[in-house]
C-alpha cells in the first residue's frame, strides 16, 4: 500500500510538488498522468527514496505503513521497484550485468551473486522479452531493448510495488502493447503499480485509475472513465480534445484537436 | 512478484564473456606475477646469475632444506633479500594500491580520467611528508599520540586525505558533484600543491634531497622495514574495495538509481574514497609521487573484460603490481654505471602517452 500525505517537495524554495496526497491499494494499477513539468518525475524519485530529505519540505510517504525513511535503502528496494526514464553509466555492463544489479538487495553485505539470483534475472530477462541479448553490451542496445533490460531489472527484484516513469516512451506501437501487457499481466497476479505516462491513450487502456498533475498538485484522481473526459482533458493540457470509444475495448481514447 | 516458480528454460546463467575473460587474465597475471617478484631480484648494479638468486630466495622462504644462509656470500645474501626482495615486494603492493585506488576513484567518481594522481591525492600526500621533513619529523621517532607511527607517514595520510576533501569541495562548487570541473579541481589542487613543495623546499635548504625524492617517487634504498609500515593501509583499502565492490558496478548507473536499486550511498562512498586515500596517502609515504600508473592499469583491464568492478579490481592490483615491478627495474637498470632514475620518471614518460590517447578516445564520453 502506498501513502503520500500531503507532499512537499521544493527546489531553491520553489515547489515542485506542492501538497500531493493520494493512497494507492495493494494489487491496483493507477497512471499518472501531466502535462511537461508537472511533478511525475519528482514524484516518482520521492517515492523511491531518491529526493533528499531536506528537499521535502513537509508531507510524508508511506509504504505499507511505515515511513519511507524507516526503510534502509536496501529493504526499500526489496519492497518497491523502479523503472527509470533515462540511464546513464550502463557503457561498460552486459544487459544480463545490468539485470543482476536487480538482485543487489537481496545481497548481505559482503555477499555476492548466487546461482539462484542468476536464474531469477535470466527468468525476468525471458519474461520481459530481453532473454535474446543478454550477452550483448548495454550500449549497443536499441532503445526498446533498453527499455526491456530495465524492465527485467526491476521485475528481478521480485518486490511488490513496481513504479514506473515513462516506461515505454519512445517505443514502437508493437513495443508499448508488448510491456504494457506484461504489466497489466503481473498487475492480476498483484503487483501494485504506478505508471507515469505521457501517452493519453495507452493510460485510459491499460490504467482502471488515474492520477492527473498539474503545476505539482493532484488536479485529478478517479476511475478512468470519470477522469478522462473531454472538459477535464481540455482543461489540464490546455487545448481542445475529442473523446471517442474504443470499437473494441470499453476504454475512452482522445484525440487532440488541431488549432488550424 | 513473488508466485512465480523457480523453473525457466534456461537452466544456466549465459555464458558471461566479461567473467571468462577475467579468468583468463588472472590464470596469466597470477602466475607471471610469483616469476617477476623473483625475477626482478636479478636485476640491479651487482651482477647476479639467475641460478644463485633462486637458491638464496627459496633458501630464505625456507623452500632448500639443508642450505642456510651461511652458505652464501653475506653480502650477495643481503643484496638479493634485504634489499633487492624486500624492494620488489614493496613495489609490487605499490602498484597494486595506486591500481586500485583508481578503479575506485574512478568508479565512485564516474570519471574516467581520476586517479590518486590527476585527483592531487598524492600530490597531498608528498606535500605532508615533505612538511614533516622540513619540520625535522623525518627521523624515526614514533609520534606520541600514535604510537607505531612515524611523522612523514601520519603527514602523507593527512594531506593525502586534505586534498582529496578540497578537491570534492572544489568539484561541488554549484551544488552538486560535476565529473568534468573534478579532473579540473584535481589539477589546480596538484600544481598548488607543487608550489607549496616548492616553497618548503626553497624555505629549507637542507631537506632539498629528503622532498624531491617525494616529488618523484623510487625505491631507491626501500625494502621490508618500508613494506611493513605501508602493508596495514593496504590491507585497509583492500578491505575497502572487497566489501563494496559491488556497490561499485551499481554507483556507476548514478547516485539516483544506485540509491533505488537498495545502495546506501553516501556510506559506501564514504568507505570506498577513505579506503583509497589510506591506501594511496601510505604509498606516497613510503615511496613518493608515482603518477599515471592508477589510470593506465584499471583501464587496461577494463578494455580487456568490462566493468564489471569485482574481477576488475583483482586483475587491475595484479596488473598494477607487474607493471610497477618492471618500471622499477627498468629504473635500475637504464642510467650506465649503477645510477638510479626515480621509478616516478618511468612511469609518467609511459603513463603520460597513456593519458592523451585515453583523453582523446574518452573526451567525446566525459564532457
Amino acid at each position: 500500500m502506498i501513502a503520500v500525505r500531503d507532499l512537499t517537495v521544493a527546489y531553491a524554495g520553489r515547489p515542485v510538488l506542492d501538497g500531493v496526497s493520494f493512497t494507492i491499494a495493494r494489487g491496483e494499477m493507477a497512471g499518472l498522468l501531466g502535462p511537461n513539468g508537472s511533478g511525475k518525475t519528482t514524484l516518482i524519485k520521492a517515492l523511491t527514496g531518491a529526493i533528499p530529505q531536506r528537499r521535502m519540505t513537509s508531507g510524508e510517504i508511506l509504504l505499507n505503513g511505515k515511513p519511507l525513511g524507516a526503510y534502509s535503502p536496501k529493504a526499500r528496494a526489496r519492497l518497491a521497484a523502479v523503472v527509470p526514464q533515462r540511464t546513464e553509466g550502463i557503457r561498460g555492463f552486459t544487459a544480463f550485468a545490468l539485470v543482476l544489479m536487480g538482485r543487489y538487495p537481496g545481497l548481505s553485505f559482503f555477499g555476492n551473486y548466487s546461482p539462484k539470483d542468476e536464474r531469477a534475472a535470466l527468468r525476468a530477462m525471458e519474461e520481459a522479452g530481453a532473454a535474446a541479448f543478454a550477452d550483448r553490451p548495454a550500449g549497443e542496445l536499441s532503445g526498446g531493448e533498453l527499455q526491456r533490460v530495465m524492465i527485467a531489472r526491476a521485475l528481478a527484484q521480485e518486490t511488490d510495488i513496481l513504479f514506473l516513469d515513462e516506461a515505454s516512451s519512445g517505443l514502437d506501437p508493437a513495443r508499448k502493447i508488448e510491456i504494457h501487457d506484461l504489466l497489466a499481466r503481473r498487475n492480476r497476479q498483484g503487483l501494485t503499480i504506478l505508471s507515469a505516462i505521457h501517452d493519453l491513450n495507452l493510460a485510459a487502456l491499460y490504467c482502471p485509475r488515474l492520477i492527473v498533475l498539474k503545476n505539482g498538485r493532484v488536479a485529478l484522481d478517479g476511475p478512468t472513465q470519470e477522469v478522462f473526459t473531454q472538459k477535464n482533458l481540455s482543461e489540464i493540457y490546455e487545448t481542445e480534445f475529442i473523446i471517442c470509444r474504443r470499437p473494441d475495448r470499453d476504454a475512452p481514447q482522445c484525440l487532440p484537436v488541431p488549432g488550424v | 512478484m513473488r508466485q512465480t516458480p523457480d523453473t525457466c528454460a534456461l537452466k544456466t546463467a549465459p555464458a558471461r564473456p566479461g567473467r571468462r575473460k577475467a579468468v583468463r587474465a588472472a590464470a596469466v597475471l597470477a602466475p607471471l606475477s610469483l616469476v617477476s617478484l623473483v625475477a626482478a631480484c636479478l636485476f640491479g648494479a651487482l651482477p647476479l646469475g639467475m641460478d644463485e638468486a633462486m637458491k638464496i630466495l627459496a633458501s630464505s622462504l625456507g623452500l632448500l632444506p639443508g642450505v642456510s644462509k651461511e652458505d652464501f656470500d653475506p653480502l650477495v645474501w643481503t643484496v638479493v633479500v634485504s634489499m633487492r626482495f624486500g624492494r620488489t615486494l614493496l613495489a609490487y603492493c605499490a602498484g597494486a594500491a595506486l591500481s586500485i585506488s583508481g578503479v575506485i576513484f574512478q568508479g565512485v567518481l564516474r570519471n574516467p580520467l581520476a586517479d590518486p594522481f590527476t585527483l592531487g591525492v598524492s600530490s597531498g600526500a608528498a606535500f605532508g611528508a615533505s612538511v614533516a621533513i622540513a619540520l625535522g619529523l623525518g627521523g624515526a621517532a614514533t609520534l606520541p599520540f600514535a604510537p607505531g607511527l612515524t611523522a612523514i607517514p601520519f603527514f602523507a595520510l593527512c594531506g593525502a586525505f586534505g586534498a582529496l576533501l578540497a578537491v570534492l569541495a572544489l568539484g561541488r562548487a554549484g551544488g552538486r558533484l560535476r565529473r568534468e570541473t573534478l579532473v579540473l579541481a584535481g589539477i589546480v589542487t596538484a600544481s598548488f600543491l607543487s608550489a607549496l613543495i616548492s616553497l618548503v623546499k626553497a624555505l629549507n635548504e637542507e631537506s632539498v634531497a629528503g622532498i624531491v625524492f617525494w616529488i618523484m617517487g623510487g625505491f631507491q634504498g626501500r625494502g621490508l622495514a618500508d613494506l611493513a609500515l605501508f602493508f596495514p593501509y593496504f590491507l585497509l583499502g583492500l578491505a575497502a574495495a572487497a566489501l563494496c565492490s559491488r556497490d561499485l558496478d551499481l554507483l556507476m548507473l548514478g547516485e539516483t538509481q544506485a540509491g533505488q536499486l537498495g545502495v546506501n550511498v553516501s556510506r559506501s562512498r564514504l568507505i570506498l574514497l577513505a579506503g583509497a586515500s589510506a591506501m594511496t596517502g601510505a604509498c606516497v609515504a613510503v615511496c613518493g609521487v608515482i603518477g599515471f600508473l592508477g589510470l593506465a592499469a584499471p583501464h587496461l583491464v577494463r578494455l580487456y573484460q568490462g566493468a564489471d568492478h569485482r574481477p576488475l579490481i583483482v586483475n587491475a592490483g595484479l596488473l598494477g603490481g607487474l607493471l610497477l615491478v618492471w618500471s622499477d627495474v627498468l629504473a635500475r637498470v637504464i642510467l650506465p654505471g649503477g645510477a638510479e632514475l626515480p621509478v616516478g620518471v618511468i612511469t609518467a614518460l609511459l603513463g603520460g602517452p597513456f593519458f592523451c590517447l585515453l583523453l582523446r578516445r574518452k573526451a567525446g564520453e566525459l564532457l
